[in-house]
Protein backbone atom coordinates (compact mmCIF):
# COMPACT_ATOMS: atom_id res chain seq x y z
CA UNK A 1 0.00 0.00 0.00
CA UNK A 2 1.26 3.19 -0.69
CA UNK A 3 0.89 6.45 1.49
CA UNK A 4 0.35 10.10 0.18
CA UNK A 5 2.44 12.79 1.23
CA UNK A 6 -0.13 14.44 3.19
CA UNK A 7 -1.23 11.33 5.25
CA UNK A 8 2.39 11.00 6.41
CA UNK A 9 2.77 14.78 6.88
CA UNK A 10 -0.68 14.24 9.27
CA UNK A 11 1.06 11.60 11.03
CA UNK A 12 3.63 13.52 11.80
CA UNK A 13 2.13 16.50 13.36
CA UNK A 14 0.03 13.44 15.68
CA UNK A 15 3.37 12.39 16.80
CA UNK A 16 4.19 15.60 17.70
CA UNK A 17 1.16 16.68 19.39
CA UNK A 18 1.73 13.32 21.59
CA UNK A 19 5.45 14.05 22.25
CA UNK A 20 3.44 17.60 23.63
CA UNK A 21 1.23 15.02 25.95
CA UNK A 22 3.67 13.29 27.16
CA UNK A 23 6.08 16.36 28.53
CA UNK A 24 2.93 17.90 29.84
CA UNK A 25 1.44 14.89 31.29
CA UNK A 26 5.02 14.25 33.04
CA UNK A 27 6.07 17.70 34.23
CA UNK A 28 2.43 17.80 36.01
CA UNK A 29 3.33 14.42 37.75
CA UNK A 30 6.47 14.98 38.33
CA UNK A 31 7.30 11.55 38.06
CA UNK A 32 7.85 8.62 35.29
CA UNK A 33 9.67 8.14 31.97
CA UNK A 34 10.01 10.40 29.04
CA UNK A 35 12.88 8.75 27.36
CA UNK A 36 11.20 5.06 25.88
CA UNK A 37 7.77 6.96 25.74
CA UNK A 38 9.53 9.58 23.07
CA UNK A 39 11.15 7.09 21.34
CA UNK A 40 8.14 4.90 20.62
CA UNK A 41 5.86 7.52 19.58
CA UNK A 42 6.17 7.37 16.12
CA UNK A 43 5.27 3.80 16.11
CA UNK A 44 2.76 3.51 18.41
CA UNK A 45 1.34 6.82 16.86
CA UNK A 46 1.45 5.01 13.45
CA UNK A 47 -0.58 1.97 14.78
CA UNK A 48 -3.48 4.03 16.44
CA UNK A 49 -3.71 6.79 13.42
CA UNK A 50 -2.72 5.72 10.48
CA UNK A 51 -5.27 2.55 9.98
CA UNK A 52 -3.57 0.15 10.92
CA UNK A 53 -5.18 -0.91 14.16
CA UNK A 54 -9.30 -1.69 14.13
CA UNK A 55 -10.67 -0.28 17.44
CA UNK A 56 -13.23 1.30 18.75
CA UNK A 57 -12.75 3.84 21.51
CA UNK A 58 -16.63 3.89 21.80
CA UNK A 59 -16.88 0.14 22.48
CA UNK A 60 -13.69 -0.88 24.18
CA UNK A 61 -14.61 -4.90 24.15
CA UNK A 62 -15.50 -5.24 20.36
CA UNK A 63 -14.92 -8.60 20.47
CA UNK A 64 -13.85 -8.39 16.89
CA UNK A 65 -11.31 -5.41 17.93
CA UNK A 66 -7.52 -5.87 17.35
CA UNK A 67 -5.86 -5.62 20.68
CA UNK A 68 -2.75 -3.84 21.16
CA UNK A 69 -0.52 -4.49 25.09
CA UNK A 70 2.22 -2.17 26.06
CA UNK A 71 4.74 -4.76 27.59
CA UNK A 72 7.23 -1.90 28.14
CA UNK A 73 4.37 -0.81 31.01
CA UNK A 74 6.70 2.09 32.29
CA UNK A 75 5.99 3.77 28.60
CA UNK A 76 2.52 4.18 29.46
CA UNK A 77 2.30 7.88 29.01
CA UNK A 78 2.38 7.24 25.32
CA UNK A 79 -0.46 4.74 25.41
CA UNK A 80 -2.62 6.98 27.36
CA UNK A 81 -1.66 10.40 25.16
CA UNK A 82 -2.61 8.01 22.57
CA UNK A 83 -5.78 6.70 23.67
CA UNK A 84 -6.78 10.07 25.04
CA UNK A 85 -6.47 11.63 21.56
CA UNK A 86 -8.37 8.46 20.09
CA UNK A 87 -11.57 9.42 22.44
CA UNK A 88 -11.76 6.80 24.79
CA UNK A 89 -10.90 9.07 27.63
CA UNK A 90 -11.09 13.10 27.34
CA UNK A 91 -7.68 14.66 27.10
CA UNK A 92 -8.05 16.60 30.24
CA UNK A 93 -7.57 12.90 32.64
CA UNK A 94 -3.92 13.34 31.45
CA UNK A 95 -3.49 15.69 33.67
CA UNK A 96 -4.05 13.68 36.59
CA UNK A 97 -1.13 11.20 36.08
CA UNK A 98 -0.03 9.17 38.82
CA UNK A 99 -2.26 10.97 41.30
CA UNK A 100 -4.38 8.90 44.09
CA UNK A 101 -7.19 7.91 42.20
CA UNK A 102 -6.68 9.10 38.45
CA UNK A 103 -7.53 6.36 35.92
CA UNK A 104 -4.00 6.68 34.59
CA UNK A 105 -1.83 4.72 37.08
CA UNK A 106 1.93 5.21 36.77
CA UNK A 107 1.95 1.83 34.85
CA UNK A 108 -0.58 0.32 32.85
CA UNK A 109 -4.06 -0.74 34.33
CA UNK A 110 -7.28 -2.37 33.15
CA UNK A 111 -9.26 0.44 35.27
CA UNK A 112 -8.20 3.22 32.00
CA UNK A 113 -10.33 2.75 29.19
CA UNK A 114 -8.77 1.28 26.19
CA UNK A 115 -6.20 -1.19 28.51
CA UNK A 116 -6.85 -4.41 28.58
CA UNK A 117 -4.30 -6.43 30.81
CA UNK A 118 -2.01 -4.48 33.05
CA UNK A 119 1.78 -4.34 33.09
CA UNK A 120 4.34 -3.43 34.03
CA UNK A 121 6.80 -5.71 35.47
CA UNK A 122 8.66 -6.43 32.27
CA UNK A 123 8.84 -9.74 30.28
CA UNK A 124 5.10 -10.84 30.29
CA UNK A 125 3.24 -8.86 27.09
CA UNK A 126 4.64 -11.45 24.34
CA UNK A 127 3.26 -14.16 26.95
CA UNK A 128 -0.14 -12.13 26.80
CA UNK A 129 0.14 -11.11 23.21
CA UNK A 130 0.34 -14.85 22.98
CA UNK A 131 -3.02 -16.08 24.98
CA UNK A 132 -4.85 -13.27 23.00
CA UNK A 133 -3.40 -14.76 19.51
CA UNK A 134 -4.80 -18.23 20.44
CA UNK A 135 -7.78 -17.09 21.83
CA UNK A 136 -8.41 -15.74 18.07
CA UNK A 137 -7.33 -19.24 16.64
CA UNK A 138 -10.08 -20.70 19.00
CA UNK A 139 -12.69 -18.21 18.28
CA UNK A 140 -12.00 -18.01 14.27
CA UNK A 141 -11.68 -14.54 14.92
CA UNK A 142 -9.24 -12.35 12.21
CA UNK A 143 -8.29 -9.68 14.69
CA UNK A 144 -4.88 -8.89 15.30
CA UNK A 145 -2.43 -8.17 18.39
CA UNK A 146 0.16 -6.08 18.45
CA UNK A 147 2.49 -6.00 21.74
CA UNK A 148 5.17 -3.37 22.56
CA UNK A 149 8.47 -4.77 23.96
CA UNK A 150 11.53 -2.83 24.96
CA UNK A 151 15.33 -3.73 24.19
CA UNK A 152 16.51 -4.07 27.61
CA UNK A 153 12.97 -5.83 28.33
CA UNK A 154 14.16 -8.88 26.36
CA UNK A 155 16.79 -9.48 29.11
CA UNK A 156 14.19 -11.17 30.98
CA UNK A 157 13.67 -14.63 30.43
CA UNK A 158 9.97 -14.52 29.69
CA UNK A 159 10.57 -12.59 26.67
CA UNK A 160 11.79 -15.71 25.27
CA UNK A 161 9.63 -18.44 26.19
CA UNK A 162 6.84 -16.56 25.29
CA UNK A 163 8.64 -16.00 21.73
CA UNK A 164 9.53 -19.90 21.41
CA UNK A 165 5.68 -20.33 22.16
CA UNK A 166 3.89 -17.75 19.68
CA UNK A 167 6.62 -19.40 17.29
CA UNK A 168 5.21 -23.22 17.65
CA UNK A 169 1.40 -22.05 18.06
CA UNK A 170 1.99 -20.26 14.66
CA UNK A 171 0.69 -16.67 15.76
CA UNK A 172 0.66 -14.88 12.84
CA UNK A 173 -2.10 -13.03 14.31
CA UNK A 174 0.57 -11.34 16.41
CA UNK A 175 2.75 -8.96 15.07
CA UNK A 176 5.87 -7.64 18.33
CA UNK A 177 7.05 -3.94 18.43
CA UNK A 178 10.40 -3.65 19.36
CA UNK A 179 11.08 -0.13 20.28
CA UNK A 180 15.18 -0.58 20.06
CA UNK A 181 16.17 2.45 21.48
CA UNK A 182 19.80 1.36 23.15
CA UNK A 183 19.20 2.60 26.39
CA UNK A 184 18.11 1.25 29.70
CA UNK A 185 18.16 2.40 33.24
CA UNK A 186 21.23 1.99 34.21
CA UNK A 187 22.87 2.82 31.00
CA UNK A 188 23.42 1.88 27.46
CA UNK A 189 21.79 -1.47 26.78
CA UNK A 190 25.25 -3.13 25.14
CA UNK A 191 26.95 -2.33 28.37
CA UNK A 192 24.87 -3.76 30.83
CA UNK A 193 23.71 -6.53 29.40
CA UNK A 194 24.00 -7.27 25.44
CA UNK A 195 21.07 -8.34 23.49
CA UNK A 196 22.61 -8.52 20.16
CA UNK A 197 22.34 -10.12 18.03
CA UNK A 198 18.79 -9.24 18.36
CA UNK A 199 17.55 -9.85 14.61
CA UNK A 200 19.28 -13.44 14.36
CA UNK A 201 17.53 -13.96 18.03
CA UNK A 202 14.30 -13.66 16.97
CA UNK A 203 14.61 -15.45 13.72
CA UNK A 204 16.48 -18.42 15.48
CA UNK A 205 13.01 -18.51 17.34
CA UNK A 206 11.17 -18.93 14.27
CA UNK A 207 9.90 -15.16 13.84
CA UNK A 208 9.79 -13.34 11.18
CA UNK A 209 11.84 -10.13 11.47
CA UNK A 210 10.81 -6.75 9.77
CA UNK A 211 14.29 -3.82 10.45
CA UNK A 212 12.98 -0.23 10.12
CA UNK A 213 13.76 3.23 11.25
CA UNK A 214 11.34 3.86 14.16
CA UNK A 215 10.84 7.33 13.49
CA UNK A 216 10.40 7.00 9.58
CA UNK A 217 6.66 7.08 9.16
CA UNK A 218 6.80 5.57 5.82
CA UNK A 219 8.82 2.88 6.92
CA UNK A 220 6.49 2.26 9.87
CA UNK A 221 3.43 1.71 8.07
CA UNK A 222 5.14 -0.85 5.51
CA UNK A 223 5.94 -2.65 8.06
CA UNK A 224 2.75 -3.22 9.84
CA UNK A 225 1.37 -3.95 6.31
CA UNK A 226 4.24 -6.54 5.86
CA UNK A 227 3.32 -7.96 9.15
CA UNK A 228 -0.02 -8.41 8.15
CA UNK A 229 0.94 -10.65 5.30
CA UNK A 230 3.23 -13.16 7.20
CA UNK A 231 1.55 -16.74 7.53
CA UNK A 232 2.54 -19.09 9.64
CA UNK A 233 4.78 -17.30 12.11
CA UNK A 234 4.66 -14.11 14.04
CA UNK A 235 6.16 -10.84 12.98
CA UNK A 236 8.67 -8.52 15.31
CA UNK A 237 9.17 -5.30 13.61
CA UNK A 238 13.00 -4.20 14.65
CA UNK A 239 12.45 -0.44 15.13
CA UNK A 240 15.91 1.70 15.50
CA UNK A 241 14.75 4.62 18.12
CA UNK A 242 16.21 7.87 20.08
CA UNK A 243 15.38 7.31 23.34
CA UNK A 244 14.05 10.71 24.18
CA UNK A 245 13.39 11.81 20.46
CA UNK A 246 11.69 14.74 19.89
CA UNK A 247 13.53 16.76 22.83
CA UNK A 248 17.11 17.51 22.08
CA UNK A 249 18.41 17.58 25.12
CA UNK A 250 16.55 14.61 26.13
CA UNK A 251 17.81 12.41 23.11
CA UNK A 252 19.81 9.61 24.04
CA UNK A 253 20.32 11.30 28.19
CA UNK A 254 20.04 7.96 30.11
CA UNK A 255 19.00 9.91 32.89
CA UNK A 256 15.61 10.65 30.97
CA UNK A 257 14.74 7.11 31.22
CA UNK A 258 12.93 7.51 34.26
CA UNK A 259 13.23 10.94 35.44
CA UNK A 260 10.21 13.81 34.48
CA UNK A 261 11.17 16.95 33.16
CA UNK A 262 10.87 19.91 35.27
CA UNK A 263 8.69 22.85 34.58
CA UNK A 264 11.74 24.76 32.71
CA UNK A 265 12.45 21.75 30.80
CA UNK A 266 9.62 20.79 29.94
CA UNK A 267 8.77 24.82 28.56
CA UNK A 268 11.95 24.14 26.76
CA UNK A 269 10.61 20.88 25.01
CA UNK A 270 7.55 21.89 24.05
CA UNK A 271 9.20 24.92 22.82
CA UNK A 272 10.82 22.16 20.22
CA UNK A 273 7.81 20.42 19.39
CA UNK A 274 5.80 23.65 18.48
CA UNK B 1 -12.73 -49.57 53.58
CA UNK B 2 -13.26 -45.55 52.04
CA UNK B 3 -12.91 -45.31 48.47
CA UNK B 4 -9.62 -44.10 48.00
CA UNK B 5 -9.28 -41.61 44.92
CA UNK B 6 -6.48 -39.98 43.43
CA UNK B 7 -8.01 -35.91 43.15
CA UNK B 8 -5.64 -35.34 40.50
CA UNK B 9 -8.06 -38.01 38.33
CA UNK B 10 -11.25 -36.24 39.59
CA UNK B 11 -9.46 -32.63 38.39
CA UNK B 12 -9.01 -33.93 34.73
CA UNK B 13 -12.77 -35.97 34.64
CA UNK B 14 -14.13 -32.54 35.37
CA UNK B 15 -12.60 -30.42 33.17
CA UNK B 16 -13.57 -33.08 30.44
CA UNK B 17 -16.95 -32.50 32.01
CA UNK B 18 -16.73 -28.58 32.32
CA UNK B 19 -15.82 -28.54 28.59
CA UNK B 20 -18.61 -30.58 27.29
CA UNK B 21 -20.60 -27.64 29.05
CA UNK B 22 -18.55 -24.67 28.52
CA UNK B 23 -17.09 -23.79 25.16
CA UNK B 24 -14.93 -21.04 26.98
CA UNK B 25 -13.44 -23.44 28.99
CA UNK B 26 -9.66 -23.36 27.72
CA UNK B 27 -6.37 -25.56 29.95
CA UNK B 28 -3.05 -25.33 30.21
CA UNK B 29 0.10 -26.58 30.91
CA UNK B 30 3.59 -27.34 31.50
CA UNK B 31 4.43 -30.60 30.59
CA UNK B 32 3.08 -32.44 32.76
CA UNK B 33 -0.51 -32.74 31.37
CA UNK B 34 0.13 -36.37 32.14
CA UNK B 35 0.67 -36.09 36.03
CA UNK B 36 -2.06 -33.28 36.48
CA UNK B 37 -4.25 -35.43 34.29
CA UNK B 38 -5.28 -31.84 32.29
CA UNK B 39 -3.98 -34.79 29.33
CA UNK B 40 -7.63 -35.90 29.73
CA UNK B 41 -9.11 -32.60 28.58
CA UNK B 42 -6.31 -32.60 25.92
CA UNK B 43 -7.34 -35.85 24.54
CA UNK B 44 -11.15 -34.59 24.11
CA UNK B 45 -10.79 -31.25 23.17
CA UNK B 46 -7.38 -30.59 21.99
CA UNK B 47 -8.21 -27.13 19.98
CA UNK B 48 -8.53 -25.87 23.37
CA UNK B 49 -5.65 -26.92 25.34
CA UNK B 50 -2.23 -25.53 25.25
CA UNK B 51 1.25 -27.06 26.63
CA UNK B 52 3.73 -24.50 27.37
CA UNK B 53 6.72 -27.00 27.75
CA UNK B 54 9.01 -26.31 30.88
CA UNK B 55 8.06 -22.65 30.94
CA UNK B 56 5.44 -22.00 33.69
CA UNK B 57 5.97 -18.10 33.66
CA UNK B 58 5.23 -18.01 30.30
CA UNK B 59 2.14 -20.66 30.65
CA UNK B 60 0.33 -18.13 33.35
CA UNK B 61 1.07 -14.70 31.53
CA UNK B 62 -0.45 -16.28 28.75
CA UNK B 63 -3.65 -17.41 30.61
CA UNK B 64 -3.79 -13.72 31.25
CA UNK B 65 -4.33 -12.90 27.55
CA UNK B 66 -6.79 -15.70 26.66
CA UNK B 67 -8.62 -14.75 29.98
CA UNK B 68 -8.79 -11.16 28.58
CA UNK B 69 -10.65 -12.48 25.53
CA UNK B 70 -13.09 -13.98 28.33
CA UNK B 71 -11.79 -17.68 28.08
CA UNK B 72 -12.21 -19.49 31.64
CA UNK B 73 -8.96 -20.54 31.69
CA UNK B 74 -7.75 -23.27 33.78
CA UNK B 75 -3.61 -23.74 34.11
CA UNK B 76 -2.53 -26.47 35.52
CA UNK B 77 1.52 -28.19 36.98
CA UNK B 78 2.86 -29.09 40.04
CA UNK B 79 2.17 -26.42 43.01
CA UNK B 80 5.94 -25.30 43.80
CA UNK B 81 6.19 -24.24 40.05
CA UNK B 82 2.94 -22.67 39.50
CA UNK B 83 2.81 -20.66 43.17
CA UNK B 84 6.77 -20.37 42.93
CA UNK B 85 8.24 -20.50 39.83
CA UNK B 86 5.77 -18.37 38.29
CA UNK B 87 4.85 -15.85 41.51
CA UNK B 88 5.18 -12.84 39.52
CA UNK B 89 2.90 -13.72 36.58
CA UNK B 90 0.45 -14.63 39.36
CA UNK B 91 0.72 -11.57 41.26
CA UNK B 92 0.77 -8.86 38.12
CA UNK B 93 -0.77 -10.85 35.11
CA UNK B 94 -3.70 -12.97 37.05
CA UNK B 95 -3.95 -11.51 40.53
CA UNK B 96 -3.71 -8.15 39.75
CA UNK B 97 -5.97 -8.38 36.70
CA UNK B 98 -9.15 -10.22 38.78
CA UNK B 99 -9.03 -12.26 35.56
CA UNK B 100 -10.97 -15.40 35.36
CA UNK B 101 -8.73 -18.10 35.63
CA UNK B 102 -8.24 -20.98 37.90
CA UNK B 103 -4.87 -22.39 38.62
CA UNK B 104 -5.30 -25.74 39.67
CA UNK B 105 -1.86 -27.03 40.98
CA UNK B 106 -1.11 -30.88 41.94
CA UNK B 107 1.65 -32.39 44.32
CA UNK B 108 1.55 -29.84 46.65
CA UNK B 109 2.90 -30.65 49.99
CA UNK B 110 5.15 -33.44 51.91
CA UNK B 111 3.09 -35.89 49.80
CA UNK B 112 5.05 -35.92 46.83
CA UNK B 113 7.14 -38.10 48.49
CA UNK B 114 10.49 -39.66 47.06
CA UNK B 115 11.23 -36.55 44.98
CA UNK B 116 11.97 -34.75 47.45
CA UNK B 117 12.45 -31.04 48.93
CA UNK B 118 12.41 -29.76 45.50
CA UNK B 119 9.28 -30.84 44.60
CA UNK B 120 7.41 -30.94 47.78
CA UNK B 121 5.45 -27.25 47.69
CA UNK B 122 5.11 -26.00 51.94
CA UNK B 123 4.55 -22.98 50.84
CA UNK B 124 2.05 -22.48 48.21
CA UNK B 125 -1.04 -21.57 50.50
CA UNK B 126 1.16 -18.67 51.92
CA UNK B 127 2.53 -17.30 48.22
CA UNK B 128 -1.08 -17.28 47.34
CA UNK B 129 -2.64 -16.11 50.12
CA UNK B 130 -0.54 -12.63 49.60
CA UNK B 131 -2.20 -11.46 46.78
CA UNK B 132 -5.32 -9.97 46.76
CA UNK B 133 -8.47 -11.53 44.58
CA UNK B 134 -7.38 -15.15 44.61
CA UNK B 135 -9.76 -17.92 45.75
CA UNK B 136 -8.08 -20.90 47.90
CA UNK B 137 -9.45 -24.05 47.68
CA UNK B 138 -7.33 -26.78 49.44
CA UNK B 139 -10.32 -30.18 49.26
CA UNK B 140 -9.87 -32.98 51.36
CA UNK B 141 -10.66 -35.48 48.74
CA UNK B 142 -12.04 -37.32 45.52
CA UNK B 143 -15.60 -35.65 45.51
CA UNK B 144 -14.53 -32.70 46.87
CA UNK B 145 -11.78 -31.81 44.06
CA UNK B 146 -14.81 -32.43 41.58
CA UNK B 147 -17.08 -29.60 44.03
CA UNK B 148 -14.12 -27.55 44.02
CA UNK B 149 -13.50 -27.23 40.42
CA UNK B 150 -16.82 -26.86 39.55
CA UNK B 151 -17.22 -23.95 42.09
CA UNK B 152 -14.62 -22.31 40.52
CA UNK B 153 -15.74 -22.58 36.88
CA UNK B 154 -18.76 -21.08 38.21
CA UNK B 155 -17.01 -18.32 40.29
CA UNK B 156 -15.65 -15.46 38.44
CA UNK B 157 -11.80 -14.33 38.88
CA UNK B 158 -8.56 -16.09 39.89
CA UNK B 159 -8.62 -18.99 42.03
CA UNK B 160 -5.63 -21.10 43.68
CA UNK B 161 -6.73 -25.34 43.88
CA UNK B 162 -4.16 -27.37 45.87
CA UNK B 163 -3.91 -30.93 45.10
CA UNK B 164 -1.99 -34.30 46.11
CA UNK B 165 -0.21 -36.94 44.41
CA UNK B 166 -1.06 -39.93 45.89
CA UNK B 167 -4.36 -41.35 46.67
CA UNK B 168 -6.91 -40.07 49.36
CA UNK B 169 -9.30 -41.81 51.52
CA UNK B 170 -12.85 -40.23 50.71
CA UNK B 171 -14.44 -38.87 53.66
CA UNK B 172 -18.29 -39.93 54.20
CA UNK B 173 -21.06 -37.45 55.26
CA UNK B 174 -19.43 -34.01 54.58
CA UNK B 175 -22.30 -32.56 53.75
CA UNK B 176 -22.97 -30.45 51.22
CA UNK B 177 -19.74 -27.79 49.38
CA UNK B 178 -20.52 -24.44 49.32
CA UNK B 179 -17.03 -22.17 48.67
CA UNK B 180 -16.55 -20.70 51.67
CA UNK B 181 -18.46 -22.02 54.02
CA UNK B 182 -16.89 -24.96 56.73
CA UNK B 183 -17.50 -27.94 57.28
CA UNK B 184 -18.07 -29.71 60.85
CA UNK B 185 -17.61 -33.12 60.49
CA UNK B 186 -17.78 -33.62 63.73
CA UNK B 187 -19.06 -31.92 67.05
CA UNK B 188 -17.61 -31.79 70.43
CA UNK B 189 -16.79 -29.28 73.04
CA UNK B 190 -13.75 -29.57 74.33
CA UNK B 191 -11.03 -28.81 71.72
CA UNK B 192 -11.67 -27.81 68.05
CA UNK B 193 -9.15 -29.47 65.49
CA UNK B 194 -9.40 -27.57 62.01
CA UNK B 195 -7.93 -29.05 59.34
CA UNK B 196 -7.44 -28.52 55.17
CA UNK B 197 -6.84 -31.52 53.13
CA UNK B 198 -5.18 -34.86 53.53
CA UNK B 199 -4.82 -33.59 57.31
CA UNK B 200 -8.83 -33.83 57.88
CA UNK B 201 -8.77 -37.95 57.53
CA UNK B 202 -5.72 -37.44 60.55
CA UNK B 203 -8.03 -35.04 62.41
CA UNK B 204 -10.96 -37.30 62.09
CA UNK B 205 -9.30 -39.93 63.65
CA UNK B 206 -7.54 -37.97 66.32
CA UNK B 207 -11.38 -37.00 67.50
CA UNK B 208 -11.68 -40.42 67.84
CA UNK B 209 -9.20 -41.58 69.74
CA UNK B 210 -9.62 -38.47 72.21
CA UNK B 211 -13.08 -39.46 72.56
CA UNK B 212 -11.87 -43.20 74.01
CA UNK B 213 -10.31 -40.82 76.69
CA UNK B 214 -13.39 -38.44 77.16
CA UNK B 215 -12.44 -35.98 75.20
CA UNK B 216 -14.52 -34.10 72.60
CA UNK B 217 -13.38 -32.91 69.77
CA UNK B 218 -14.96 -30.92 66.96
CA UNK B 219 -13.88 -31.29 63.42
CA UNK B 220 -14.25 -28.48 61.36
CA UNK B 221 -12.93 -28.84 57.05
CA UNK B 222 -11.77 -25.37 56.22
CA UNK B 223 -11.53 -26.40 52.37
CA UNK B 224 -11.55 -22.77 51.40
CA UNK B 225 -9.00 -20.78 53.05
CA UNK B 226 -10.25 -17.43 51.06
CA UNK B 227 -12.89 -16.13 51.79
CA UNK B 228 -12.22 -17.99 54.97
CA UNK B 229 -15.49 -19.01 56.85
CA UNK B 230 -14.69 -16.55 59.89
CA UNK B 231 -18.14 -16.91 61.73
CA UNK B 232 -17.60 -20.62 61.93
CA UNK B 233 -13.94 -20.21 63.27
CA UNK B 234 -14.90 -17.69 65.83
CA UNK B 235 -18.46 -19.85 66.86
CA UNK B 236 -15.98 -22.84 67.66
CA UNK B 237 -12.86 -20.48 69.24
CA UNK B 238 -15.49 -18.91 71.60
CA UNK B 239 -16.78 -22.54 73.06
CA UNK B 240 -13.95 -24.95 73.31
CA UNK B 241 -11.17 -24.53 75.35
CA UNK B 242 -8.61 -23.88 71.93
CA UNK B 243 -7.97 -24.95 68.73
CA UNK B 244 -5.66 -27.54 66.51
CA UNK B 245 -5.22 -25.91 63.39
CA UNK B 246 -3.26 -29.10 60.98
CA UNK B 247 -2.18 -28.41 57.44
CA UNK B 248 0.78 -30.19 55.43
CA UNK B 249 2.43 -26.95 54.58
CA UNK B 250 4.39 -24.63 56.39
CA UNK B 251 2.78 -23.13 59.57
CA UNK B 252 3.88 -19.86 58.52
CA UNK B 253 1.19 -17.84 56.48
CA UNK B 254 -1.31 -20.56 55.23
CA UNK B 255 -3.84 -22.08 57.36
CA UNK B 256 -2.59 -22.07 60.91
CA UNK B 257 -1.81 -18.03 60.14
CA UNK B 258 -5.27 -17.48 58.87
CA UNK B 259 -7.06 -18.76 61.72
CA UNK B 260 -4.83 -16.81 64.23
CA UNK B 261 -4.79 -13.54 62.52
CA UNK B 262 -8.97 -14.13 63.05
CA UNK B 263 -8.83 -15.39 66.73
CA UNK B 264 -6.16 -13.25 67.89
CA UNK B 265 -8.55 -10.02 66.81
CA UNK B 266 -11.78 -10.96 67.86
CA UNK B 267 -11.62 -13.69 70.85
CA UNK B 268 -7.92 -15.05 71.75
CA UNK B 269 -7.28 -18.41 72.77
CA UNK B 270 -4.88 -21.03 72.39
CA UNK B 271 -3.89 -22.26 69.02
CA UNK B 272 -1.65 -25.30 68.69
CA UNK B 273 -0.48 -25.78 65.26
CA UNK B 274 0.40 -28.82 63.45
CA UNK B 275 2.36 -28.26 59.91
CA UNK B 276 5.83 -27.94 58.95
CA UNK B 277 7.99 -25.79 61.44
CA UNK B 278 9.86 -23.66 59.48
CA UNK B 279 12.07 -26.83 57.63
CA UNK B 280 12.83 -27.79 54.00
CA UNK B 281 11.25 -31.43 52.46
CA UNK B 282 13.23 -34.32 51.38
CA UNK B 283 12.74 -37.75 49.90
CA UNK B 284 10.78 -40.39 51.88
CA UNK B 285 8.06 -42.57 51.45
CA UNK B 286 4.60 -40.50 51.86
CA UNK B 287 3.91 -42.27 55.36
CA UNK B 288 7.31 -42.21 57.05
CA UNK B 289 7.65 -38.07 55.86
CA UNK B 290 4.02 -37.58 57.48
CA UNK B 291 5.72 -39.08 60.98
CA UNK B 292 9.26 -37.18 60.24
CA UNK B 293 7.55 -33.89 60.13
CA UNK B 294 4.88 -34.82 62.74
CA UNK B 295 2.27 -34.73 61.00
CA UNK B 296 -0.11 -37.80 61.86
CA UNK B 297 -3.05 -38.12 63.86
CA UNK B 298 -1.14 -38.92 66.66
CA UNK B 299 0.80 -35.54 66.27
CA UNK B 300 -2.61 -33.75 66.59
CA UNK B 301 -4.19 -35.69 69.49
CA UNK B 302 -1.02 -34.63 71.41
CA UNK B 303 -1.12 -30.87 70.84
CA UNK B 304 -5.49 -31.39 71.59
CA UNK B 305 -3.93 -32.74 74.95
CA UNK B 306 -1.37 -30.01 75.75
CA UNK B 307 -4.55 -27.67 75.59
CA UNK B 308 -6.58 -29.22 77.66
CA UNK B 309 -4.53 -29.80 80.41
Amino acid sequence: MQYTGTQIKELEAKAKQIRRFIIQMLAKAGSGHPGGSLSATDLITVLYFGNILRHNPKNTDWPDRDRFHMSKGHCCPLWYAVLAESGYFPVDQLWTLRQLGSLLQGHPDRRTPGIDVASGSLGQGISVGVGMSLAAKIDQKDYRIYVLIGDGETQEGNIWEAAMAASHYKCDNLCGILDYNGFQIDGRVKDIMNVEPVIGKWQAFGWHVIEIDGHNIGEILSAYQEAKTVKGKPSIIIAHTIKGKGVSFMENVVDFHGRAPTKEEAEKALKELE
Amino acid sequence: MAEMLYQRDIYGQTLVELGRKNPKIVVLDADLSGSTRTALFAKEFPERFFNFGVAEQNMMATAAGLASCHKVVFASTFAVFATGRAWDQVRNSIGYNNFDIKIVASHAGLTVGPDGSSHQALEDITLMRVIPNIKIIVPCDGPQTHDAVIAAASTEGPFYIRLGRPKVATIENKGEFKLGQAQVLTTGEDITIVACGIMVQAAIEAAKNLLTRGIKAGVINIHTIRPLDTDAILKHARRSRGLVVCEEHTVIGGLASSINEVVAENCPTKVVRVGIKNRFGQSGEPADLLKEYNLTSADIEKAALGIIA
